[in-house]
């Protein structure tokens, strides 16, 4: 059965993922809607920005999440002049990579919703007296539900499944930035075959349980709103 | 109260260049073949035409100015109603909350159109707990039409509002506007490229064609105009101002006078002093030199021929005055030279059938 350490994992691993889709819901929504809006000529450079966590190995994300963080970096080395602590190898540092990681998770699905309500249901609301911040809650929001609930899933999904990124920033300090991931990790490494099943047993289940929410819910969604 | 409005809009493959003075009451509309412009012209008065705002454009409806060169009042301070070609209630709420959406965001001193009034006027009373898939294309744009006169608009902006339906859908729709024309006294400008909707439902028309105005005026003059194609559509037709004047319930028919005389129509049961709109169709109207006395046809009328336009080989369209009332005589080369028809000539017209517009 799971041990301490391993609950403490798994609270560690639920708490980092419940905050970075948190973070990335309100960071990833306004540049979702501009990214969805804007007819900017450049506006493909930084689309490839956001997609590069998609591609680039976990590892090299990481790494240069580590010299920026690091005491020697440009960000630690200014939260050590201010008195502060450099962030890498904390749970900070972990929640900052975490965002790098999944913000395409996020931001792809929401611009998709937003691209596709289109223009007219603005337009309609424009006529009826909203104001544009009016015409985002009561009109953008809700017509792009189906797209917030994938953004929250997949984010939260994928930062669990996280482990090059939080390998190389985070350590494996149990108690502070030990997650599940790595904690499989190290009961393989230690032959605790039996461990590492419930773990990766546990955390298929639960990825999958997921993934059906969020396809049996935006099929009823799609029938309810064609 | 008038609507002055000038643009200048250049895209890529089009450009608008509109100087008008619209006066804002009763129908105007805006009408053209497909590609003339008049859309992004309404468009530009809601303040949805992007293209406008940095462009020389001018925009002033009563004493407001809502759009000059250091100026632009967004579209959600404009007090207009829009309705959109295909109907765009919004997906994620009811038929109700969709009536109340723009409602409840205006100011209560603002309402001067009840929802109840709007849901009457459009006979949606049944829909309203309806979602908005549930509906067919014909109630959806009822439904459209009574979610922009709920914001109580100034001028109430429709563009094409019947071309998405079906001609079932539209005899649905028809009589509504109808109503609106008659029940509100709200100004409409009503975009559409049918002539035939146009002729039913216009006071007054505006003529595009590629981004600028060929002609203006009101609906019975723009009508028999032989400069204009409206007037030599194979439906040509002239619109007439008519009071009921008396009913004879002996033979059931309606007395109704206008300018030029006395037409005679089958019974209709308006009140006497009602004003109605005749609809006369150019190939219902025969030319005599004399007036006859031993025919069928009642409606018989003396005019002045104003002009003569050939439309092809064979036929000639001619415009005519009846005590200043236009009308319009479909006939052939043949018999116009036969009746040594030219301007000015008098003449009388005998029409086979006549349409009372409510």
């Amino acid at each position: 059965m799971l041990t301490d350490s391993d609950l403490t994992a798994l609270f560690i691993t639920l708490k980092l993922a419940g905050l970075t889709t948190l973070i990335l819901l309100l960071l990833g929504t306004p540049l979702a809607w501009w990214m969805a809006r804007s007819r900017w000529r450049f506006k493909f450079l930084l689309e490839a920005v956001i997609a590069l966590p998609l591609v680039l190995p976990p590892t090299v994300l990481g790494f240069y999440l580590l010299l920026t963080l690091g005491p020697h970096g440009p960000v630690g080395g200014l939260m050590k002049s201010l008195g502060g602590q450099p962030l890498a190898f904390t749970f900070t540092g972990l929640v900052i990579g975490s965002v790098f990681y999944s913000l395409p998770f996020v931001v792809q699905p929401l611009q998709s919703a937003f691209t596709t309500i289109g223009n007219r249901p603005l337009e309609v609301a424009a006529t009826l007296r909203a104001s544009p911040l009016d015409r985002f809650f009561t009109v953008a929001v809700p017509l792009a539900r189906p797209g917030f609930l994938t953004a929250a899933v997949l984010g939260f999904a994928h930062t669990i499944g996280e482990f090059g990124v939080v390998l190389m920033i985070g350590g494996n300090i149990p108690g502070q930035t030990q997650v599940l991931s790595i904690a499989i990790y190290d009961h393989v490494e230690g032959l605790e075959y039996g461990q590492a099943h419930w773990l990766s047993g546990g955390l298929l289940l639960l990825s999958f349980l997921m993934l059906i929410s969020v396809y049996g819910l935006n099929r009823r969604f799609t029938v309810l709103h064609p | 109260m008038s609507i002055e409005v000038r643009f200048h809009i250049d895209k890529e493959d089009f450009s608008l260049n509109v100087d008008l003075k619209l006066p804002a009451q009763g129908v105007t509309a805006f009408f053209g073949p497909s590609g003339c412009g008049k859309t992004t012209l309404l468009r530009a008065i809601a303040g949805l035409e992007e293209s406008a705002k940095d462009q020389n454009s001018y925009l002033k409806v009563g004493n407001e100015i809502w759009h000059n060169d250091t100026f632009f009042l967004p579209p959600h301070k404009r007090q207009i109603g829009y309705v959109f070609q295909e109907a765009s209630l919004f997906t994620h709420l009811n038929v109700q909350r969709n009536l109340e959406y723009g409602l409840k965001r205006i100011a209560r001193s603002e309402r001067k159109v009840s929802l109840e009034k709007a849901i009457e006027l459009l006979g949606i009373s049944s829909l309203l707990k309806r979602r908005v898939d549930q509906l067919s294309g014909g109630e959806r744009q009822r439904v459209a039409i009574a979610q922009a006169l709920a914001v109580s608009p100034r001028i109430l902006l429709m563009d094409e509002p019947l071309a998405a339906l079906d001609m079932t859908r539209k005899q649905e729709i028809l009589p509504y506007l109808d109503s609106l024309h008659d029940e509100l006294d709200i100004p409409v400008i009503y975009v559409s490229h049918s002539a035939s909707e146009v002729a039913r439902l216009a006071d007054h028309l505006v003529y595009l064609e590629e981004g600028r105005v060929l002609a203006m005026g009101n609906i019975s003059e723009m009508l028999t105009q032989l400069d204009l194609p409206l007037a030599h559509r194979e439906d040509a037709e002239a619109l007439i101002e008519a009071q009921v004047a008396a009913h004879d319930d002996d033979y059931n028919l309606t007395y109704v006078d206008f300018p030029g005389g006395r037409f005679t129509v089958t019974k209709k049961d308006f009140p006497v002093g009602h004003s109605v709109r005749l609809r006369v169709v150019a190939r219902d109207v025969s030319i005599t030199l004399e007036r006859q006395s031993d025919t069928s046809i009642l409606n018989i009328f003396p005019v002045t021929v104003e002009d003569m336009v050939a439309e092809n080989e064979a036929q000639l369209m001619v415009r005519l005055s009846a005590t200043g009332t236009p009308l319009l005589s479909r006939i052939t080369r043949k018999s116009a030279s036969l009746l040594g028809l030219e301007k000015g000539k008098s003449v009388y017209i005998q029409v086979k059938s006549v349409a009372l517009l409510p």
